[in-house]
């Protein structure tokens, strides 16, 4: 019951938001500049809800998650560039979205098949040094156009298709939620608390994980696709370590493990720069304050006193209902 | 003949960088060994020290020897207050949070560093003023001399301090059994403080020596090297001390000739190659202990 319930309020909470970007697009009622960071405030949503299957839930630390969205992005970039004369745009898309969550989710297997098996400040190292490979190996290719960039995209994605957007934005919501509530992320998520009581009730430890790990990843790429449709122009210095963190910065605000607040936070530190330009040379420097902070704080004494307060209030009214 | 030399001068100047990510690597295998932890910001108190070393012998005009020293004093307080400020509250948190933690500093140095020296590169020329040396067709540089007997000397001077000295007891009794060496006496905390000080002098030598190497200054500088030296860390096995100058020669090594014979571009891809055929054979590392988890 209370299912059904949160499930009519997300659905109306997305309805809402929709309706309003549209009618607010509709009436021109918003700048250029605000305009332009709808498509963002998605791809960026996107990124945060796939990163937070694996950091939250599965409760290891990627580092490359820039990495496996540029993978997405130049393939799928390329996919769109060599069918936009042949298909009509939609299928086009279509299939630069699988591609490019393809292509993502293999470089996913390649990367976590032999990682996963081991714990996690070993993955942290290898998906950062991912990353950086990635961008060296894709700025030494000629298809991908070097360090020159990919140009001439097909502006598929932009704000004017915002329906299609959205709608990609709410399927990776839901594929995450969906697979957080199932029998598989229960899986996961008894892997993340306790992998030893997880592996003696026989739960395949290294196949859950790579199994988050791989759909991150192939989400990663989808975003990257939206990303690469809407700029039009793909270099290999825009993927580059700043970007995974502030990936990161996202979910672990958002309160690691929590996909709503993951979306919360992608929206506002997307908004909050673009809106703040004076202050743009301090935004990475609070990126690192915020991380710091959020860990010091969710750690200590004072966190700790407002949960138990928060669980005594709780309590107290239960008595009285009662 | 020539082919000879080539490989040789590529060994000797491989062995100067590894020689560089051994004395890196040591501050991350110390770290790991007693704090159980991945000292993210290990690479950036590098930057600190090659930055350090600018303002004192080039904006302050100071002695070569007095700005050296003081560097090393700048990156030990720097790594002790690191180890206080951020890492000590969470001792007994879980490691995901520490290791979110220990990255939020290493972009903190980062972006500091840019904010204040901001991002265009700065020359800066060698402090190490040393003729090279011929040997037969070999030519060998100054500061390759000077590289390989500062971390000759620094790695014996170590190893005579864990193993002789009082404190170095200490540390490896915490890194052994951290309750029992809490038992029999020893401050946790404080051996804790006293290796992220020595981890961090050891990354300011390390700093002093790799820009007198590349003479280039940017925020970024320590990342890559600092990221390489884990590598090493982890293919001597990590915590271990042996191990650690075993690896970061072993992957210098690996890297000068990958980067003369295969291609420049590749080799840090082949380096990163390296670190997951180690972690698949042999994930404890060439010199690690192997340990079976308990539950």
């Amino acid at each position: 019951m209370a299912n059904k319930k949160k499930l009519i309020i997300n659905g109306i909470i997305a309805a809402v938001v929709y309706a309003a970007v549209m009618i607010l697009l509709g009436q021109g009622l918003l700048s250029r500049q605000l305009m332009s960071i709808i498509v963002p405030i998605c791809v960026y949503t996107m990124l945060a809800v796939s990163l937070c299957l694996v950091v939250g839930f599965l409760g290891e630390l990627s580092l490359g998650h820039a990495g496996f969205m540029s993978v997405g992005a130049y393939a799928g970039a390329l996919f769109l560039i060599h069918t936009q004369d042949v298909l009509p745009s939609i299928v086009s898309l279509i299939g630069g979205l699988l591609a490019g969550g393809c292509c993502a989710a293999i470089m996913g297997v390649i990367i976590g098949v032999p990682v996963l098996r081991l714990k996690g400040d070993y993955l942290a190292i290898v998906t950062l040094g991912f990353g950086e490979i990635i961008k060296s190996v894709i700025n030494s290719m000629t298809i991908t156009g070097g360090a020159k960039g990919l140009s001439k995209i097909p502006l598929l994605t932009t704000y004017r298709s915002f329906t299609v957007v959205f709608v990609l934005v709410l399927i990776v919501i839901i594929v995450v939620a969906n697979l957080v509530n199932s029998r598989h992320g229960r899986a996961v998520m008894a892997v993340r608390d306790n992998y030893i009581a997880a592996e003696a009730v026989g739960i395949p430890v290294s196949r859950f994980k790579t199994m988050a790990f791989v759909i991150a990843a192939f989400l990663a790429g989808m975003a990257g696709v939206v990303y690469a449709g809407n700029i039009g122009i793909l270099k290999p210095v825009q993927f580059d370590y700043n970007m995974s963190i502030e990936i990161l910065v996202m979910v672990v605000l958002g309160g690691m493990g929590n996909i709503r607040g993951a979306i919360i936070a992608a929206v506002i530190l997307t908004a909050l720069p673009e809106v703040l330009r004076e202050t743009a040379d301090y935004r990475m420097l609070l990126y690192a304050i915020v991380l710091i902070v959020l860990m010091l704080f969710n750690n200590s004494g004072i966190k700790r006193r407002i949960m138990e307060k928060r669980n005594m209030n709780k309590s107290e009214k239960a008595k009285k209902e009662a | 003949m020539s082919l000879f030399s080539g490989i040789l001068e590529q060994l000797i100047n491989g062995l100067r960088t590894g020689s560089i990510y051994a004395l890196i690597a040591l501050g991350y295998t110390m770290v790991y060994g007693i704090a159980k932890m991945i000292n993210f910001a290990h690479g950036d108190i590098i930057m600190v020290g090659a930055y350090s070393l600018y303002v004192t012998t080039v904006q302050l005009k100071l002695h070569p020897v007095i700005g050296i020293l003081l560097t090393i004093a700048v990156c030990a307080i720097l790594g002790i207050t690191i180890e206080k400020v951020a890492y000590k509250p969470l001792r007994k948190a879980p490691p995901l949070s520490v290791l979110i933690t220990a990255i939020g500093m290493s972009y903190l140095l980062q972006n500091l560093a840019l904010l204040i020296f901001k991002a265009t590169p700065i020359p800066f020329g060698s402090i190490i003023k040393v003729p090279s040396v011929k040997i037969g067709s070999i030519n060998i540089s100054g500061i390759t001399i000077v590289t390989l007997i500062v971390t000759t000397i620094s790695m014996v001077a170590l190893t005579f301090f864990i193993n002789k000295t009082k404190i170095g007891r200490a540390m490896r009794a915490v890194s052994e059994d951290r309750g029992a060496a809490e038992l029999m006496g020893i401050n946790v905390n404080r051996t804790i403080t006293q290796t992220f000080a020595i981890g961090s002098a050891l990354a300011a030598v390390a700093g002093i020596l790799f820009i007198s190497q590349y003479e280039t200054l940017l925020p970024t500088l320590g990342a890559l090297p600092g990221i390489k030296a884990f590598v090493a860390a982890v293919l001597g096995g990590i915590g271990s001390i042996p191990g650690a100058m075993l690896g970061g020669i072993i992957l210098g090594i690996i890297e000068s000739l990958s980067k003369a014979y295969i291609s420049t571009q590749l080799a840090d891809a082949i380096v990163f190659g390296v670190l997951v055929i180690v972690l698949l054979v042999k994930p404890s590392g060439l010199l690690g202990k192997k340990k079976t988890e308990k539950v």
